[in-house]
């Protein structure tokens, strides 16, 4: 585990480019399309953009596992909904797996 | 808007009433308008919170250093794409991919600005675009029910944001910590954060019916895709398939 207040200089450059074209993509919005027209068509394709990728990252994680984890997936799900509690889910998700598993 | 035409006002005479709205009133830009918005966005910072802990334990096992994501955090502002970002995480970093990654889910952000664009153009630069770096999801939410509601408080999206970063950034330092003292991750599950902050993520992002085609496209491209293509490939594939079938059946 790398020291509290490490900074890797390769890690410093990519985490700024992040900040970098992050900031592009946010300041880009008022600058750019207040001067052209965005289809509604091309903004429905952006913004199922976030869901899509969470689904594709969360689908083969989900995969790779076994029923333990389908089962607490389950149980995330179900917690988030009912109380809109991020962090509620999370304990669940996190306590429901280690039960799971243990079965 | 300020100088209509004489004909085309007889064609439509009730035209200068009606297209009132956002346009004809003050925009500011004071310090009232930053403590309303940090004030209105608290409670939200807190659930925001959770999210960095969250962030904090995965940046950990990605190896970051509390310094590390606490910058990131600070800089980057944009939570899935943060946390996206350190489930690619390897080394060598896969620069590429991440900031492609990056792009892709903050691409959002430039409709979410553009939204802002008829209080936001009576602003100074420096005002809006320093305004915009502290945009997230839930003080832009926050932000439009305001300025919609007429307030012209053009600094609420400034303060909305600055208490959603404070939280942001101190919950993501405090779950690097938390995360580095934990010896085997399995034993306790959390190997297992990761899918959960995707599945609460999954439902946050949920739209209702109108998400069924794009991420059912998504998790079948991407299953196929992380079969027979290398890396990282299939977050990505599917992604962008989403967004295309969506873009192609758009008016069906």
């Amino acid at each position: 585990m790398s020291e509290p207040l490490s900074l890797d200089p390769r890690v410093v450059g990519v985490i700024l480019a992040m900040a970098a074209v992050t900031f592009v993509t946010k300041a880009g919005g008022l600058w750019l399309l207040s001067r052209v027209e965005v289809s509604d068509r091309l903004e429905a394709g952006i913004s199922v953009l976030p869901g899509a990728i969470v689904i594709a990252i969360l689908g083969p994680e989900l995969a790779s596992g076994g029923p333990a984890e389908w089962a607490a997936a389950g149980l995330t799900l179900l917690v988030v909904w009912r109380t809109e509690s991020i962090l509620l889910a999370l304990i669940a998700g996190v306590v429901g797996v280690v039960a799971f598993r243990a079965v | 808007m300020s100088n209509p035409r004489p004909d085309a006002e007889s064609d439509r005479p009730d035209e200068g009433a009606d297209s009132d709205g956002a346009e004809s009133q003050p925009v500011t830009f004071r310090r009232r308008g930053v403590r309303a918005g940090f004030l209105t966005a608290l409670p939200i910072a807190l659930g925001v919170g959770g999210y960095g802990v969250a962030f904090g334990v995965l940046a950990a096992r990605a190896g970051l250093s509390a310094a590390e994501a606490g910058l990131m955090s600070a800089t980057v502002v944009a939570g899935a794409s943060q946390i996206v970002a350190v489930e690619l995480w390897a080394d060598p970093i896969p620069v590429t991919t991440v900031l492609l990654a990056v792009v892709a889910i903050n691409l959002r952000y430039s409709l979410m600005g553009a939204a802002l664009q008829p209080w936001f153009s009576r602003l100074s630069a420096r005002q809006a675009y320093g305004s915009l770096f502290l945009m997230a999801d839930e003080n832009w939410a926050l932000t439009m029910r305001d300025l919609g509601s007429g307030s012209g408080r053009g600094a609420f999206l400034l303060g909305s944001g600055l208490a959603v970063w404070t939280f942001w950034v101190g919950s993501t330092v405090l779950g690097v910590l938390a995360g580095g003292k934990i010896g085997d991750p399995a034993r306790y599950g959390i190997d297992f954060v990761l899918a959960a902050v995707f599945v609460a993520l999954a439902a946050e992002l949920w739209e209702g019916r109108s998400s069924l085609v794009p991420w059912v496209v998504a998790l079948a491209s991407a299953l196929l895709a992380a079969r027979f293509l290398p890396g990282q490939w299939y977050i990505l594939v599917g992604g962008a398939l989403a967004g295309v079938v969506e873009v192609i059946r758009y008016d069906e």
